[in-house]
């Protein structure tokens, strides 16, 4: 059984749950994302996620494989939904069980963490105010990307403060 | 060279479609990408994107053969 999968219904936690049954576990830890009605400053009325499933589900596969290595967990699954969401839905649910609750906590945050970072999966919001858009594609499109403005601010910065660019960089790749 | 491009989320529509199969003499996913864009207006620049080819995250430099699959991911969501 996968790890890591969609439904285009609800997310049956009872379900779901029981997968994670261990005799050798203490608990479970499991997280919920809920359709909330706000995000941004707009106020939101409905959602809606699309996957690109064939490479999600290998990508999720992934995280929860990488979840069970670096941390000491008995099982660890993730559920993602797809289509249209109400308020008040779930829209993901990861649970972890473990012999102790320390690592189940860390892997369960491990998972939704790189799930929200990695995984092909976008969001459709509605607004209440009749407008729409997809999370993180529409507004950066508008600005200019971040990537122009760094190469921009780079040029320069070869030419008179190159030390003072150097400071700043180093923290950024020690971070990775 | 006949490639099958599939489109997600704000490029889907953008492009009005969400498959299509093209002729193109493009040899990387770049080069199609800069096509792309010039047919159908797509607003991400190519720096937000990531590419995957046969359903499997690719280095935009990679040499496409017939038949190969492309999908460009958009910045993801999910959660």
């Amino acid at each position: 059984m996968m790890r890591f999968r969609f439904t285009q219904t609800a997310i049956d936690t009872t379900l779901a749950r029981r997968e994670l049954l261990d005799s050798g576990a203490g608990g479970y830890v499991s997280f919920e994302g809920w359709v909330r009605d706000h995000n941004e400053g707009q106020e939101v009325t409905r959602l809606e996620y699309e996957a690109f499933q064939e490479l999600a589900v290998k990508e999720g596969e992934r995280i929860v494989a990488e979840a069970l290595r670096r941390f000491p967990v008995k099982h660890a699954l993730c559920i993602h939904r797809v289509g249209a969401l109400d308020l008040r839905d779930m829209a993901v649910w990861v649970g972890v069980s473990s012999a102790h609750r320390s690592e189940a906590f860390d892997a369960c945050r491990f998972i939704i963490d790189e799930v929200k970072h990695r995984v092909p999966i976008w969001k459709k919001e509605h607004y209440r105010s009749g407008d729409s858009g997809w999370v993180n594609c529409e507004r950066c499109a508008a600005a200019p990307s971040h990537a122009q403005q760094h190469g921009h601010a780079h040029e320069h910065g070869h030419a008179h403060e190159h030390g003072h660019e150097h400071e700043h960089d180093e923290p950024a790749a020690t971070h990775s | 060279m006949q490639l099958k491009i599939q489109y997600y989320a704000l490029m889907r529509e953008q492009a009005g479609r969400s498959e299509e199969t093209l002729d193109t003499a493009c040899a990387t996913p770049a080069d199609l990408y800069g096509e792309l864009v010039t047919r159908y207006g797509f607003t991400l620049t190519r720096e937000q994107l990531k590419v995957a080819v046969n359903s499997e995250f690719s280095d935009w430099s990679r040499r496409l053969a017939a038949g190969d699959a492309i999908v460009f991911i958009p910045p993801v969501a999910g959660g």
